[in-house]
């Protein structure tokens, strides 16, 4: 129940359910049923997956635009490209990552030069980094406008990090981050 | 801030998240095993606390034990790499009858998440026959790892 608040606060509508996560999925011997081993990834490369290396894609555009931000310093500029990327991460999460600029990049001009991909993606875990994007950028922004200039490369590098991670390595911070969230929130529900 | 300063700050932020990342990356699927004295001392009092032997039973995981070993994987619905595990430890249990496969939520299993100190997804407990934990690995798992884990925790004794 605590999952569902999550979405309802990032604006993620409830998508089909998945066997991995919303109920617990038996296999092998115990169960005897290939079928249901097979349920976890059918719901990955369902018509909902998204090919993996678009989020990648839009990741390493957005730690480029990262650097462009730490090589501006604190200024003005700075604050301008920070909030272009506030506002990229702001489309990610109201559209899903494929409703980005810099996904229709991908689409238009990476993906017709690339193979079909082995597996497809939950669109959902890139969604969540988006997320966690908005709320660095935009708090970097809000605080660069009350005049806290130093917030700006701080937030910059702290997205730089993330991105950098998502693009060269596919590390999910969803997978990293989203547990300790949960267990945060049921730790202050006891309290 | 110099403008030579800010390169370098750059090339320190990229070299940070470079180490991090690689770190990260030899972590997953990393078994790590329970230590023998721990789980001699399990075997040997069976009678012994549950929370310190760290056995679990069919009601904890709603799914019944391998007669080897058990694999049960803690997944978040926000998390790729625990798709892509789940499909290879499946793969790996529909395989071998004496070996079974349980996937659950981590934000309905919240006693298994404290109890066993679980801090990112996904998050794998290795059990052998009698349900005792074995050995765990974290992040993502490929087939190589999990049939090492199951040799090194879960070994058929001829």
């Amino acid at each position: 129940m605590s999952s569902s608040s999550l979405h309802a606060a990032a604006g993620v509508a409830p998508i089909a359910p998945s066997p991995a996560a919303e109920s617990p999925v038996r296999t092998g011997s115990a169960a005897g049923s290939p079928p249901a081993a097979r349920a976890g990834s059918s719901a990955v490369s369902g018509s909902a997956g998204i090919d993996p290396r678009g989020p990648r894609f839009v990741a390493a555009l957005t730690a480029v635009l990262t650097v462009v931000a730490l090589l501006l310093g604190t200024g003005s500029a700075a604050l301008v490209v920070l909030a272009v990327l506030a506002a990229s991460f702001g489309l990610g999460v109201v559209r899903g990552v494929t409703g980005t600029w810099q996904s229709r990049l991908f689409r238009r001009f990476v993906r017709p030069r690339l193979a079909p991909p082995d597996e497809l993606e939950d669109p959902r875990p890139p969604r969540f980094a988006q997320l966690v994007g908005l709320v660095i950028s935009g708090l970097g922004v809000l605080l660069g406008l009350l005049g806290v200039g130093p917030a700006i490369p701080v937030a910059a590098a702290l997205v730089l990090v993330a991105s950098f991670l998502n693009a060269a390595f596919g590390l999910c911070l969803g997978c990293e981050l989203y547990l300790l969230g949960v267990r945060l929130r049921a730790a202050r529900a006891n309290a | 801030m110099s403008p030579l300063a800010r390169v370098a700050l750059v090339v320190v932020v990229l070299g940070l998240a470079t180490a991090l990342g690689a770190l990260w990356r030899a972590r997953n699927g990393r078994f790590s095993p329970v230590a023998p004295a721990v789980l001699a001392a399990a075997g040997a009092d069976p009678a012994h606390d549950e929370t310190t032997t760290a056995r679990l039973t069919t009601s904890d995981i709603d799914a019944a034990l391998g007669s080897r070993a058990t694999f049960v994987q803690l997944s978040s619905e926000v998390c790729t790499p625990c798709r892509r595990t789940h499909a290879v430890l499946a793969a790996i249990a529909a395989e071998r009858n004496d070996v079974s496969h349980v996937d659950l939520d981590v934000a309905t299993h919240l006693d298994l998440v404290r109890r066993f100190d679980v801090m990112r997804t996904p998050t794998i407990l290795l059990l052998d026959g009698r349900g005792a934990v074995v050995g765990r690995m974290s992040g993502a798992t490929d087939r190589r790892q999990a049939l090492d884990a199951l040799d090194a925790g879960c070994p058929v004794i001829a």
